[in-house]
């Protein structure tokens, strides 16, 4: 039957994806008997019991018996697909404990995804086959809803609380998310890419940090800038802030608190970056956050080319 | 003991230009100040079949929108995403508020369940009246709402959502505020006439089935509709004072915007398909010519399905963020009221099984919603099992289950009701065979149009969806050649039944056969209805010859 099964259904991404195709399955085929049933009862009437003149028809006002058969017959059958279907929802309801987390944000209309390591993804989703994954959800403006087709799950993102779903992804591949609640004029574009990658390329990915490695170093700094926080203590304009402005610190002479003065090279401003306590500016605190182990080496090289940049102006 | 078939077919006693309600009296003013029962269920049926009709032309520009995924037909580009959306927006809430919800009980039902009662008119016929004309002060409101930008929100106005969109949903949502009263008061005239104005003999086991239909539908109306009303009222507060009540950026909770919205709304399911249930109840054992089967249960059924579906909205909200205990109690509870509909099923056919079948448009439609209510019904059971519901809700899976169920349902059992009840409304036969084959068409073009779509709901397509993947082209295009063959057997039913008035009278009395009261008095019926007070001799469905009971 798996021909049926392919021709109604989507790919199979999942354990899961599989189990509940054989619960609907199921019903299909539960389904296809009832409605036969009904209508060849419906039918065969028509055709054997066509009016003729003279027709006498019998009397049956009603038979017990009969008409608790048929009530009892198909509670029971329901019953059968109630607990089914609640086996299968507590199974998907609940992640293992090992499950890696992912972050789902939600806004009109695109999908952000951030990794435990800082990493983050927009409308593309990168996992590790055979390693369940739990994606921790909100929203920040009205109600999506995250639907992973391939994997049979999906759940509302609200923006007034946190909302999980998992899946423990089994086949490597391109598969297809999309929003499922109605958000307006781009709902129907809201959707993404889910690639369950092998082992060795996520590691890749996670390296690379899903940013395009065509992007000039200097450019990825100046992005790297924003996005990692940099802005809310460093100016580019000279002007001071809770640090030292990046105005003009390349090449140039440093005073520090323990009364040296260094040249602000490559390897000053790389220490600075990854653990700025080794040095501290004078007149400044020992305020910056360690970056050791949060930046990748591509994006410490970026953020040093592009205070390379601003060091003659 | 058999029932016989008494008279010959489509006897009765030859029309003549009797005096009847529709001439006496005169006048547009007459019409429009009327009290009578018939004339304002024809006022009201005007009234829906014009909603039906502009509800109907939403739809069409819906399905030609997907019928390619470039949304250009013949060089044309049919809809952009914003239109799109406002147009199925538009599309929902006319049909359900304005067409389907007052169709069988405040137009047909109004017509015929005081006469099916022996009673002259409703318990307060100024009640009726008043109840149409909010029902159009709702209306025009919610065309204020359309003309001045539309809505976008889809019919189920979901927080936030709604209250930060900049369409006119105020507007909208207190057209529907507004309607909601006609609903209610329909409801409680129902109750009244039902309790009091039975004709003399007539226990509540003697009515017709069509009237517990009624009854059970009155008792949803009155009891959930003010919550609707309640929570469009709050949504609109919130949208104009900015109180937080749904919002979450003002501090409100946005799922308890759907637990009230569907409180009211599933029961509205049931205000939707119980009427046309209690129609097939009467079609069913009229051109079967036996006695209904099962008759206690399918009322006592009725009254199951209006408790019980005051106890399942938490099944619209499976993936919505609700507690997984409630998810579970839900999902049982769903499971147990599908056997009320389900018993209804088997009751219908135990009657036809032996019985004296004959094929005329009512029957057909019967049928017809027999077969299509079954695969809604079927697949209504995909939807309540947890685990797959988590897969199919939201997705077009949900669109064809509902279809089934409200067009395939409600909308089979009105046509089928108004060709039932023609004669005796108008006084006038349609075209028999146009009416088959326009059944046929409506049949057709229906499962063409909404069975594909199960298959797209599996496979993975959000509903609500202006653009939408390319594998999923061949069975739209499908669906939207389906909605053209709906729309030509409509259209062509709308042309005979228009056709039929320009003949004088010809209908007889009683043209089916039936035994309930409205086919003892003439067609068109008098104002009074009856010209002396009828008792209640023999059952409503007892087929035995004349003079032996
Ligand atoms: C919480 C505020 C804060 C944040 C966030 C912060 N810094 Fe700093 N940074 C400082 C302070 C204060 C100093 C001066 C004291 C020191 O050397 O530790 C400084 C010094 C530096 C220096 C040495 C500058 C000089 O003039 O010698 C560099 C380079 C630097 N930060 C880079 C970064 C980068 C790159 C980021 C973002 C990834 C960042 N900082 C984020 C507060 C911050
Ligand atoms: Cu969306
Ligand atoms: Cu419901």
């Amino acid at each position: 039957m798996e021909w049926l099964r392919s021709l109604i259904l989507p790919a199979q991404g999942s354990p899961y994806a599989a189990q509940v195709d054989t619960f609907y399955m199921f019903l299909v085929w539960l389904s296809v008997f009832f409605f036969l049933l009904i209508a060849g009862v419906a039918v065969y009437s028509v055709i054997r019991f066509r009016h003729k003149p003279g027709d006498v028809t019998p009397h049956w006002t009603h038979n017990n018996k009969l008409e608790f058969a048929w009530t009892v017959i198909p509670l029971a059958i329901l019953m059968v697909i109630f607990v089914w279907g609640v086996k299968g929802y507590m199974e998907a309801a609940v992640p293992p404990g090992d499950a890696q987390e992912i972050r789902v944000t939600a806004k009109k209309w695109v999908w952000q995804f951030e990794y435990p390591d800082g990493t983050r993804a927009i409308n593309e989703l990168h996992v590790q086959v055979n390693k369940p994954v739990k994606f921790v959800m909100s929203s920040e403006d009205v109600i999506h809803d995250f639907f992973v087709v391939d994997m049979r799950v999906k759940h509302d993102i609200l923006p007034d609380r946190y909302t999980e779903i998992w899946f423990n992804p089994t086949v490597v591949g391109k598969h297809h998310f999309e929003c499922a609640e109605y958000c307006g004029r781009g709902h129907s574009d809201m959707g993404g890419t889910l690639y369950v990658d092998d082992d060795a390329s996520y590691q890749k990915w996670l390296e690379t940090g899903g940013v395009d490695a065509s992007i000039p170093l200097d450019k990825l700094g100046s992005m790297l800038y924003e996005s990692k926080g940099c802005s809310s203590c460093h100016t580019i304009d000279g002007s001071p802030s809770q640090g030292p402005s990046w105005k003009g610190v390349f090449g140039h002479p440093v005073q520090l608190s323990d009364g040296r003065t260094v040249i602000a090279d490559e390897n000053y401003i790389r220490e600075s970056i990854l653990v700025s306590g080794a040095k501290i500016v004078k007149g400044y605190d020992n305020i910056m956050p360690v970056f050791q182990g949060v930046l990748r080496q591509r994006e410490v090289d970026g953020l040093v080319a592009y205070i390379k940049t601003l060091g003659n102006k | 003991m058999a029932d016989v078939i008494s008279a010959p077919f489509h006897a009765g006693t030859t029309p003549v230009e009797r005096r009847n309600y529709l001439t006496e009296p005169k006048g547009l003013w007459s019409w429009l100040t009327t009290v009578d029962h018939k004339r304002i269920g024809i006022m009201y049926l005007i009234s829906v079949m014009a909603f039906f009709l502009v509800g109907g032309i939403f739809a069409l520009l819906i399905r030609l929108s997907l019928f390619d995924p470039s949304h250009v037909i013949l060089g044309h580009k049919m809809l952009d995403a914003e239109t799109y959306n406002k147009v199925f927006t538009m599309h929902g809430v006319i049909m359900v508020f304005l067409f389907i919800i007052p169709s069988i009980p405040a137009a047909l039902g109004n017509f015929v369940l005081p006469m099916m009662l022996g009673a002259k008119d409703v318990a307060f016929p100024r009640l009726n009246l008043a109840s149409f004309y909010i029902y159009w002060a709702g209306a025009a409101l919610a065309m204020v709402a359309i003309v001045t930008g539309g809505v976008d929100t889809g019919w189920t106005f979901y927080t936030p959502y709604s209250t930060s969109t900049d369409t006119s949903v105020a507007w909208m949502a207190m057209g529907i505020f507004i309607a909601g009263f006609s609903s209610i008061f329909t409801g409680l005239n129902f109750i009244a006439t039902i309790h009091k104005l039975r004709a003399p003999g007539m226990g509540w086991f003697d009515m017709p089935l069509f009237c517990w239909g009624m009854y059970a539908t009155a008792l949803m109306q009155v009891l959930a509709t003010p919550v609707l009303a309640i929570t469009l009222l709050l949504m609109t507060i919130e949208r104009l004072f900015r109180i937080g009540i749904f919002d979450a950026s003002l501090g409100g909770d946005p799922v308890l915007f759907q637990h009230f919205f569907w409180f009211y709304s599933h029961p509205a399911v049931y205000i939707m398909i119980v009427p046309g249930m209690a129609i097939v109840s009467e079609i069913i054992p009229v051109f079967s010519r036996k006695t209904i089967f099962g008759y206690r249960m399918i009322a006592f059924s009725s009254i199951g399905i209006a408790l019980i579906g005051f106890l399942v909205w938490g099944h619209h909200m499976f993936v919505a963020g609700q507690s997984q205990t409630a998810v579970v109690v839900f999902s049982f509870l769903t499971f147990l009221v599908a056997i009320p509909s389900a018993i209804k099923v088997w009751n219908w056919l135990a009657t036809m099984y032996h019985g004296s079948i004959t094929l005329e448009t009512p029957m057909l439609y019967a049928i017809s919603f027999i077969l299509l209510f079954t695969i809604g019904g079927l697949t209504g059971v995909f939807l309540g099992a947890l685990s797959i519901d988590v897969h199919l809700t939201d997705t077009y899976f949900v669109v064809a289950h509902f279809h089934y169920v409200m067009m395939g349902g409600t909308v089979m059992g009105f046509l089928g009701g108004l060709h039932y009840w023609w004669p005796k409304i108008t006084g006038r036969m349609y075209h028999e065979r146009l009416g088959q084959i326009a059944a046929a068409l409506v049949f057709i073009g229906f499962n063409a149009t909404f069975f594909p779509q199960f298959i797209m709901g599996g496979q993975g397509m959000p509903r609500r969806y202006y653009n939408y993947l390319p594998q999923f082209q061949p069975m739209h295009a499908f669906s939207t050649v389906g909605s053209w063959i709906i729309g030509a057997g409509l259209f062509l039913t709308l042309g005979y039944l228009l056709a039929s008035l320009r003949k004088p009278y010809d209908a007889p009395d009683n043209p089916w056969g039936g035994k309930t009261m409205e086919w003892q008095t003439q067609s068109p019926p008098l104002t009074e209805n009856f010209e002396v007070q009828p008792v209640a001799t023999h059952g409503p469905y007892d087929y035995f010859p004349v003079g032996t009971h």
